[in-house]
């Protein structure tokens, strides 16, 4: 692609986001879709996290621990010691940056499905501990957490208090979709950066890369923390949204989930686990009306894409250009 | 004392048993198969069915069980997992398959046989109590059993034609190739094997803890911890897992009883700390 087709296409990306789906929403009347694409946004944001670690050649199947984790703190500091929404979420990030920094660097050096199933272990430990803490409150969870407030720098209101708002779910999109698309601006240019080609070496031969002098250790770290920087950010987001926030918020099913939105979308790509999640998250919704079938479409349609399209739906398009 | 000791090895028994399957397919075909929890709670239902309504004999039931699954892991592994492994980029893709499978066996005995607990009769009556240890007669038939079966096992992989080609297919598969080994051919026996495995101790369980739908995933969790315990795709560290994790939950209920329900915290959290120190768990092969 060239430069400037790049260009014109994240900036249609930006205005179908930004402008059309709310005018769209507006004129349709459907405003349950905000909700919809709310959570799309925030999963995607942690799915990509999880492309991440996949990145470096690791299956992680602990985002959800990390989420669970966001959240927690952004609902303690907001409710038990008073602060504003806005200042949580770079704190619930940074905290699960610091713990998977710590939990990273032993169980970084597993591999393959040692690491995979470790990090099972992880998000079930994360819901045990938030059960059996007593500043989480236990299994009655944090309910009733405030909206987020207005935050405003030098005097000057950038964000308004969500709770006067009229429509606080199209702040909630909007808020969303800005996050993910900052996320993913910094996926893509890690990805494409110097770092990005280093983390494709571990993803290849660990060895190799760390006899021609990459320190495999420390980026494998670093590339953990960020992706648990985003869990926690996403996870802080919809204790916001929910307010509230149950160690059952966040379960295996979820980071099973946040790893098959990498799969769906390709592991190859980096827009990959947007629109993986988008399919995955929609699909499931469309199902509804099937009523008890809805399981059994799902995961049938889940086996015939992984049948078809080992690997991810974005590999059509790859294929397609390929060939033209 | 005794008696937590006694449950352990009833606990571990089975569950070797469940990490047997496991360890056998992911040794063969590197796929960590998300649905075995599903598979044994099929193989739960079967036998069920068979024995609990059509008032068959058990060993039909026990033997309809193995039977079914293993015709299902033949078919999971001839029609799926090869042509995925084949088309695939990176090999983690199996793992998606092997998640849809799971949901799609959820969906299928949810609507099948429905959300109920299920159970059935004993199969022995009776209570042994002697020297301090109390267990129900059944309870002992079915540690034996699964002893049995695991022994069986471990005969059938180590003196058999069979289970040699499969030791070599786990050992190497390309020189194994080589030496003429039929590789999809082993593989597909490989899985149906270890889907037997899981319908077989499904079979056996019913009669004692009943089976419901909903237990599928947290078995998966346990049969992949036993099998990390053990070390990944090694016969004797599935076997040894079992064991443990059987004897660490039967000791944790009653020592950590009154510190609340912290049993299985305190598990993942050893289990961590193990595998940090040795990350192939206790026998496995390097990065398996």
């Amino acid at each position: 692609m060239t430069r400037s087709v790049k260009i014109a296409s994240v900036a249609a990306f930006l205005a179908i986001v930004f402008i059309a789906v709310p005018v769209l929403i507006s004129v349709s009347g459907r405003f349950d879709l905000y909700y919809t694409l709310t959570s799309v946004a925030l999963l995607s944001i942690a799915s990509a996290g999880v492309w991440l670690t996949f990145y470096i050649g690791r299956i992680n199947i602990g985002q959800g621990a990390y989420a669970l984790m966001g959240g927690y703190v952004s609902a303690i500091l907001v409710v038990t010691h008073g602060w504003s929404f806005w200042p949580t979420l770079p704190a619930a990030g940074l905290s699960c940056a610091a713990a998977s920094v710590l939990i990273g660097l032993p169980i970084l050096r597993l591999r393959g499905v040692y690491f995979a199933m470790v990090t099972l272990v992880l998000t079930e430990v994360a819901r045990l501990l938030a059960l059996a803490l007593p500043i989480t409150n236990g299994a009655k969870g944090m309910v009733s957490i405030p909206l987020p407030g207005a935050l405003s720098i030098f005097g000057l209101t950038i964000i308004p208090d969500f709770a006067t708002l009229h429509n606080a779910r199209l702040a909630f999109y909007l808020l969303a979709v800005a996050l993910m698309v900052v996320c993913f601006a910094v996926v893509y240019r890690l990805v494409h950066s110097r770092v990005g080609k280093l983390c494709q070496s571990l993803q290849q031969n660990e060895e190799l890369a760390s006899s021609i002098g990459v320190n495999i250790a420390y980026l494998r770290v670093i590339a953990y923390a960020v992706s648990s920087f985003f869990g926690g950010v996403a996870g802080a987001i919809f204790a916001a949204i929910s307010q509230s926030i149950y160690p059952s918020s966040f379960t295996v099913i979820d980071s099973v989930n946040f790893m098959l939105n990498c799969f769906l979308g390709g592991l190859g790509y980096v827009f990959g686990p947007m629109l993986g999640t988008l399919v995955l998250y929609f699909g499931w919704d469309l199902l509804f009306q099937t009523g008890r079938f809805q399981l059994l479409i799902y995961s049938t349609l889940m086996i015939v894409l992984m049948l078809f399209l080992p690997n991810g739906l974005l590999s059509l398009a790859a294929t397609t250009r390929k060939k033209g | 004392m005794e008696q937590v000791i006694a449950n352990g090895f009833y606990l571990g028994a089975q569950y070797a048993l469940i990490a047997l399957g496991l360890t056998l397919i992911f040794a063969l075909m590197n796929v960590l198969n998300f649905a075995h929890g599903q598979m044994y709670v099929l193989g739960g239902f079967i036998s069920y069915t068979v024995y609990g309504q059509l008032g068959l004999p058990f060993v039909v039931a026990l033997l309809a069980s193995g039977v079914t699954l293993a015709v299902i892991g033949a078919l999971m592994e001839k029609f799926l997992f090869r042509t995925v492994i084949k088309r695939s980029l990176r090999e983690e893709s199996t793992m998606l398959l092997a998640a849809a499978t799971a949901f799609f066996f959820d969906a299928v005995i949810l609507l099948i046989f429905g959300e109920k607990q299920r159970g059935v009769p004993k199969i022995v009556k009776g209570v042994f109590n002697e020297g301090g240890i109390i267990m129900p007669y059944d309870r002992m038939v079915v540690g034996v059993l699964a002893l049995v079966f695991i022994a069986a096992f471990v005969l059938y992989m180590q003196y058999s034609r069979v289970g040699r080609a499969m030791r070599a297919l786990a050992q190497d598969r390309v020189a194994a190739q080589l030496m003429g080994v039929q590789v999809d051919r082993y593989s597909m026996i490989g899985f149906a094997m270890g889907a037997m495995l899981a319908g077989i101790v499904g079979g056996l369980l019913v009669t004692i803890t009943g089976v419901n739908s909903g237990i599928g995933g947290p078995i998966s969790i346990k049969a992949f911890m036993m099998v990390m315990i053990g070390g990944a795709g090694v016969v004797g560290g599935a076997i040894a897992g079992g064991f443990i994790l059987g004897m660490m939950e039967s000791v944790g209920l009653t020592v950590l009883r009154e510190y609340g329900d912290v049993t299985y915290l305190v598990i993942f959290a050893a289990l961590m700390v193990f595998l940090s120190i040795r990350p192939n768990g206790l026998m496995g092969k390097p990065w398996g």
